[in-house]
């Protein structure tokens, strides 16, 4: 038998100071809010204490951004883009710790943060650098101008890429920003405000206040916010779509999904299987647009399902910081909880549960890739966001009956459809109320492409020229 | 099924497709994984033992063969530990010196024949090649396919000329050597690995080795991917030889993880796998020191044979 001996990631390239401070106008400071501990996930070992902003703190940084918007906005775009430039290298160059320390915050595999979340992060800078001095042939009209402070609040899936996703386009288009990271992965992002310190930008113009829900309500719900960027859950969302209603703020949400995963008899099989495995298994399945509904034609379902648990059972669950790991910790407690609560629902209406054996670790937040066949639509587990490693599977005879069952459900973030006829990729294509679309392959992200949902699953968009929109005057 | 044309054509077209993005995706994947110290070690000696040291040029000459085979037998004379290689590769003309020299040591001769490397002869004369090489002693065949006719469509002349040659074998092991660059597409690979596993090959083998691009990590997946199903469909187990620009420990110890991750351990001894390769064996032994003295020697310290 061949055993992939331990091969641990450092952890020395990262230096963890025992508690953090909030960053406002280029400075870290205290927070007058009660501080909490985010812990890793793999371990449940404390990693830090963080400050907590109260809404004297998030005053504090939107009177920073709003001091520095100013001269910000009214830099040339290509002295913006200097900036930009500049955090991208420095993300560049120091990705490896970046990477470590999302590993230890969040749970999810090194193998995850080194390959796919960091050189996204590096690349969404570098992509709205090149943007930022050309702004005006971006279709939004000769001289589009900023919308002013931008109060972001982004979630604990991939903690640095979204804030990526948040900070480089506003930043691109002369705003200033707020951001709040989520309260159980707030360490990669007060390591970036080191980075904006690194590369001199100017004090105000990004800062970073953490701290839980209410924390993220005060930005929000500032007066004296102009923006507002959401990614997280949709119940959330919709709070936050109320709190703003009526008010001259403009509004991005980036929220749930319960992609269709499509899988047509012609499709290639072998790297349908892997697309799957991708589509729900990555990041543990904490991804919005996680293929986590399995569409499978009926003729095929039987073998496939054959090659999928026997795919399933190649993976290597453990350890994160294992650069051989290819599932990694369940984030938090609470969203153990929750991905353990809808799957013990999905048993108790009759779907069918199968994991692999798979020894769990003593300490930490584990849950084994799970799949559920025999899963009707009625079913919850086919319904409702998971936000885990279950994949609920389907099957259908014809084309029109998958496009009607992909579509029938509340969200609309994503799908994927997995045949080797083009004509019928088209055709499924047009017809999926979805976001984006993957055809035979899943969860490739570019910063050029633009991101988004139809339905619940939110509304504008991220990423690509569309993504300049959100943070421009139009 | 090899009836005809149309039957061969039906069942090879109707194989489930490659695609190609995803298959490179998977193989550059696998060859992320890390694997050190206790891992490593063990991977270098299984490889070792999976090597099939090849010397397949025109100025090949008794004395080199020779040379080559003592080298399989010891391949590291200052430690006895090494264990020795699968087996030795040459052409049919030489497989007499090699049975000579190997004598009882256990490595196997393997040749290559049938009008090797371009396969361009009549089926006369490829089967005569094989039966030379049969009678001169050798236990294994590396035979290539006719690859005008598989990209053709005359599958089954293809089909017929394996089973022809794998009659004339014998008792000897048959490799179906596909030439994976000239069939292009990984449609192709998959469907030619299928033509030679129900024509009877015992393995089926990437390369040549002259021709590139040769054993590509995603090539030999998608062979590993064949024999996995065609184990699973009919029940006969078939070896897979990727050959032909594996050099380096860190390659060979990739295509062990991909047989491990795809086809499944229980292709994982030389009985299943092979490495085609020639230099690949003294790196194998200069990492194989490496981890066991902490030190690398310099190339004069290993033996160029």
């Amino acid at each position: 038998m061949f055993e992939y001996a331990p091969a641990p990631e450092s952890r020395d390239v990262v230096d963890i100071k025992p508690s953090y401070g909030l960053f406002i106008d280029g400075e870290f400071a205290d927070g007058t809010g009660t501080p909490f501990k985010t812990v890793n996930p793999a371990t449940e070992e404390v990693l830090a204490e963080v400050a907590t902003a109260s809404q004297a703190d998030v005053d504090r940084a939107v009177r920073a951004a709003r001091k520095a918007f100013g001269a910000w906005s009214a830099l040339p775009g290509s002295e913006r883009a200097k900036y930009l430039f500049r955090i991208a290298r420095i993300i560049q160059e120091r990705s490896r710790e970046l990477a470590v320390l999302e590993t230890l915050d969040n749970g999810k595999p090194i193998r995850e943060s080194r390959d796919v979340d960091l050189p996204l992060v590096a690349a969404h800078f570098f992509y709205y650098a090149g943007w930022a001095d050309k702004l005006g042939y971006a279709g939004y009209g000769p001289a589009p101008r900023p919308l002013g402070v931008a109060g972001q609040v982004i979630p604990w899936n991939f903690p640095l890429l979204m804030l990526a996703w948040k900070i480089a386009p506003a930043l691109a288009c002369g705003n200033t920003v707020v951001l709040k990271p989520a309260e159980t992965t707030p360490l990669t992002a007060l390591l970036f405000a080191e980075i904006c310190r690194q590369a001199e930008l100017p004090p105000g113009v990004v800062n970073i206040v953490t701290g839980a829900g209410e924390t993220g309500a005060a930005v929000v719900n500032h007066p004296d916010v102009n923006k507002v960027a959401f990614t997280g859950s949709t119940e959330v969302g919709r709070i936050i779509a109320r709190s703003v209603a009526g008010s001259a703020k403009k509004v991005t949400l980036e929220l749930g999904g319960k992609a269709a995963n499509i899988i047509f008899e012609d499709a290639a099989i072998d790297q349908a299987v892997e697309g799957i495995v991708n589509g729900i298994f990555f990041n543990q399945g904490h991804v919005c647009c996680a293929g986590s509904r399995l569409l499978v034609q009926e003729s095929i379902a039987g073998d496939l399902m054959e090659s999928l648990k026997r795919r399933l059972s190649m993976l290597r669950l453990g350890d994160p910081m294992d650069k051989n790991t290819d599932i990694g910790a369940i984030n938090s407690a609470e969203q153990l909880a929750r991905v353990r609560e809808l799957s013990d629902i999905g048993e108790a209406e009759g779907a069918e549960r199968w994991s692999p054996a798979c020894a769990l670790p003593e300490r930490g937040f584990w849950f084994p890739p799970t799949i559920f066949s025999g899963v009707a639509q009625s079913h919850r587990i086919a319904r409702d966001e998971v936000f885990g490693p279950v994949l609920a599977v389907l099957t259908f005879r014809t084309p029109a009956e998958a496009v009607e069952k992909a579509n029938n459900t509340a969200y609309g973030l994503s799908a994927g459809v997995w045949t080797e006829k083009g004509s019928r990729i088209l055709w499924t294509a047009d017809r999926l109320r979805a976001g984006v679309v993957w055809a035979n392959t899943f969860n490739k992200f570019d910063p050029a492409s633009p991101f988004g949902g139809f339905k619940e699953s939110g509304y504008g968009r991220e990423g690509g020229r569309h993504g300049l929109e959100a943070y421009l005057d139009v | 099924m090899a009836a005809s044309n149309a039957t061969l054509r039906a069942f090879l077209h109707g194989l489930p497709g490659v695609d190609r993005v995803g298959a490179d995706q998977r193989a550059a994947m696998l060859g992320t994984r890390s694997i050190k110290t206790t891992a490593k070690a063990g991977a270098i000696d299984l490889a070792i033992r999976m090597v099939d040291l090849t010397t397949l040029e025109g100025a090949d000459t008794p004395g080199k063969v020779r040379a080559m085979c003592a080298k399989a037998v010891h391949p590291d004379p200052s430690d006895p530990s090494v264990p020795k290689v699968a087996a030795v590769c040459v052409y049919p003309d030489l497989v007499a010196q090699a049975v000579e020299a190997l004598g009882n040591s256990g490595v196997k001769v393997a040749s290559v024949a049938t009008a090797f490397p371009s396969g361009r002869s009549s089926l006369e004369i490829k089967v005569a090649d094989t039966e030379l090489a049969v009678a001169a002693g050798a236990d294994e065949i590396d035979m290539v396919i006719d690859r005008g006719a598989f990209l053709s469509g005359d599958y089954v002349k293809v089909f017929e000329e394996i089973a022809a040659i794998k009659a004339a074998c014998g008792p000897a092991h048959l490799k179906v050597i596909l030439e994976t660059g000239e069939l292009a597409t990984y449609d192709n690979v998959r469907r030619a690995s299928w033509l030679a596993m129900m024509a009877g090959g015992d393995f089926i083998k990437t390369s040549t080795g002259k021709v590139q691009p040769a054993a590509t990590p995603s090539v030999t997946l998608i062979m590993l991917e064949a024999v996995r199903d065609f184990l699973a469909t009919t029940g006969r187990k078939v070896g897979v030889k990727p050959a032909g620009g594996i050099r380096t420990t860190k390659d060979a110890i990739k295509m062990l993880v991909l047989v491990n991750e795809t086809a499944g351990e229980g292709w994982l001894d030389p009985d299943w796998f092979r490495l085609g390769a020639s230099t690949l064996l003294n790196d194998l032994l200069m990492q194989r020191q490496k981890l066991s003295t902490g030190r690398y020697a310099g190339s004069d310290y290993f033996t160029l044979d």
